[in-house]
């Protein structure tokens, strides 16, 4: 065999094999957490919240986080949206200070790298210094913190690949740069910024550190703002650390019910890009 | 002749570097102008020159005056919007907008303020139809425009730059990604429109510029080497240059 063919050989065997390591790995936690979780998994569980003793194997479910998460998610991911939108737009139109937006662009990437718990710890220095609680409101504002830089950059990335013919079209017809970038840029760019939202919103709901500190934990359902929280992350922490078998039964099966929230949502995104690629110039 | 364009001492630099050199020409009102000239030889910056379009370019810098209809569009005060609505640019490729054929045609005149969906229904049937798209279209005309041919889209773009009601013209080798009976179509149409608006051409096509032109410019580095009406400059040019460069000696 000449060494073109091993080379080829090579890299088709590589390829194969790190595929199966990545989603070897996936199934396996989806096998290990459907296994020590399915008997655990119940009605009640996904209906109720704690009931007294609940840590300690008596009745009762994980509501608390489930709507916790989801309110703590989806408002971060509203508060996020409404100031990334304008910054990744911000860095698409501003064309005549390139050194300016490099220097933007490369600042969002470092924050990207900021574990959650950093901006944990800022937010609740904050709360300390304004002697607040810790609640709701702070775990928005801290998961909103955390995910922007990852929204802008990846509506930033979308927007980039908008082709300057399709701009200069509208340009050519007597758009301003700000009508450019409404109807013509974010409209083209949309399929890819709904991507974007979601993978933003699959990060929010699978964050623990970031709300540890700012969010508190709690039994019951907030009712507004100013309460605490409970998030399914900590639901799963405080369930395993127990060292009762079937408390930790049902941190395996609070992960299933957050697999299942994180699917739907890709599923959701998956329709909702669909939708709204009907109209983007290929 | 009537002009509908002036250039004066027009010289453009990007980086420092001379595109365009010392440009001095009249194009004419409602007739086909015809530049041409070897790639690279300034043809398209020229043309983007009349409606602005280098302002986006850094590093651009621009001496002396375009005058259209003797108001200097170079001035700093000059409203590039209005202007970029009174001079249409149809470009090399298709372009058309993310969204319904509709809304394509209608993009100008929307952003421009118009409201009355009426009026609009008005204008998009009007301007399809002059462009001969109407009848292929008339029945789906809230599909996305990327579904249309690539000949059909270059008519859409035709037919939104002029749903802007402009006076003038760019065309950017506006055929040249079409196939044969679409840029025929396309040159009809061309031919159809000069009676209303100032037409400039460019094309590095010897041929289509014989076809429409009625005047005509040689372009070469960046230099207007000869201009005048098609019949004269075709037949008997007077530069070396020119008559090398339409027997196809280089270029």
């Amino acid at each position: 065999m000449n060494s073109r063919k091993v080379e080829e050989n090579f890299f088709k065997i590589l390829m194969v094999f790190s595929l199966m390591v990545v989603i070897g790995s996936l199934l396996l936690v989806f096998a290990i957490v459907t296994y020590k979780g399915a008997s655990a998994l119940s009605i009640s569980m996904i209906t109720q919240i704690p009931q007294g003793g609940y840590y300690l194997g008596r009745g009762g479910g994980i509501l608390n986080a489930i709507i916790g998460s989801l309110y703590l998610a989806g408002g971060a991911l509203i508060l996020g949206t409404l100031i990334s939108l304008p910054v990744a737009w911000y860095l698409n139109q501003c064309k005549r200070n390139a050194k300016r937006v490099t220097i933007i662009r490369n600042i969002l990437d470092i924050a990207c790298g900021i574990p959650s718990l950093i901006y944990g710890a800022f937010v609740f220095l904050v709360i300390i210094g304004l002697s607040q609680r810790t609640s709701l409101f702070w775990g928005i504002i801290t998961v909103a913190l955390f995910v922007s830089p990852i929204l802008i950059r990846a509506v930033d990335e979308v927007m980039q690949t908008v082709s300057t013919r399709l701009k200069e079209a509208s340009y050519s017809l007597g758009a301003t740069e700000m009508e450019t970038l409404f109807h013509v840029i974010t409209r083209q760019a949309l399929p890819g910024i709904i991507s974007a939202i979601i993978l933003a919103f699959g990060r929010a709901i699978g964050d623990a550190a970031g709300v540890l500190f700012t969010a508190g934990y709690t039994d019951s359902i907030p009712t507004s703002l100013s309460d605490p929280v409970a998030t399914l992350p900590l639901a799963i922490f405080f369930q395993l650390s127990v060292p009762f078998q079937e408390v930790q039964a049902r941190a395996y099966a609070s992960c299933i019910v957050l697999l299942a929230i994180v699917l739907l949502l890709t599923i959701i995104s998956r329709i909702a890009s669909k939708k709204t690629a009907r109209y983007v110039i290929k | 002749m009537e002009t509908h364009i002036s250039f004066k001492n027009f010289t453009l630099t990007i980086d420092g570097k001379e595109i365009l050199k010392n440009i001095n020409l009249d194009i004419p009102k409602n007739q086909i102008t015809a530049i041409i000239g070897p790639s690279g030889c300034g043809k398209s910056t020229l043309l983007r020159s009349v409606n602005r379009m280098n302002d986006l370019v850094e590093g651009l810098h621009y001496s002396g005056s375009i005058a259209i209809d003797g108001n200097n569009i170079l001035r700093k005060d000059e409203d590039v919007i209005a202007l970029r609505r009174m001079a249409g640019m149809i470009s090399q490729t298709p372009n058309p907008l993310p969204m319904s054929i509709f809304d394509n045609v209608i993009y100008g005149p929307r952003i421009h303020g118009l409201k009355d969906k009426g009026e609009m229904h008005h204008i998009v049937e009007q301007c399809l139809t002059r462009v001969g798209l109407w009848n292929e279209v008339e029945d789906r005309l809230s599909d996305p425009a990327s579904k249309l041919s690539i000949g059909q889209q270059q008519r859409l773009c035709l037919a939104r730059s002029l749903a802007n009601e402009p006076e003038i013209l760019l065309c950017d080798e506006t055929t040249s990604a079409l196939d044969p009976i679409s840029a025929r179509t396309i040159e009809k149409e061309l031919i159809e429109l000069k009676k209303d608006y100032s037409i400039v051409f460019v094309t590095h096509i010897l041929r289509q510029a014989k076809r429409l032109a009625d005047y005509a410019v040689f372009l070469y580095f960046g230099e207007v080497i000869e201009a005048g009406p098609a019949g004269e400059f075709f037949t008997n040019p007077k530069d070396p240059r020119t008559q090398q460069y339409l027997e196809g000696v280089f270029g």
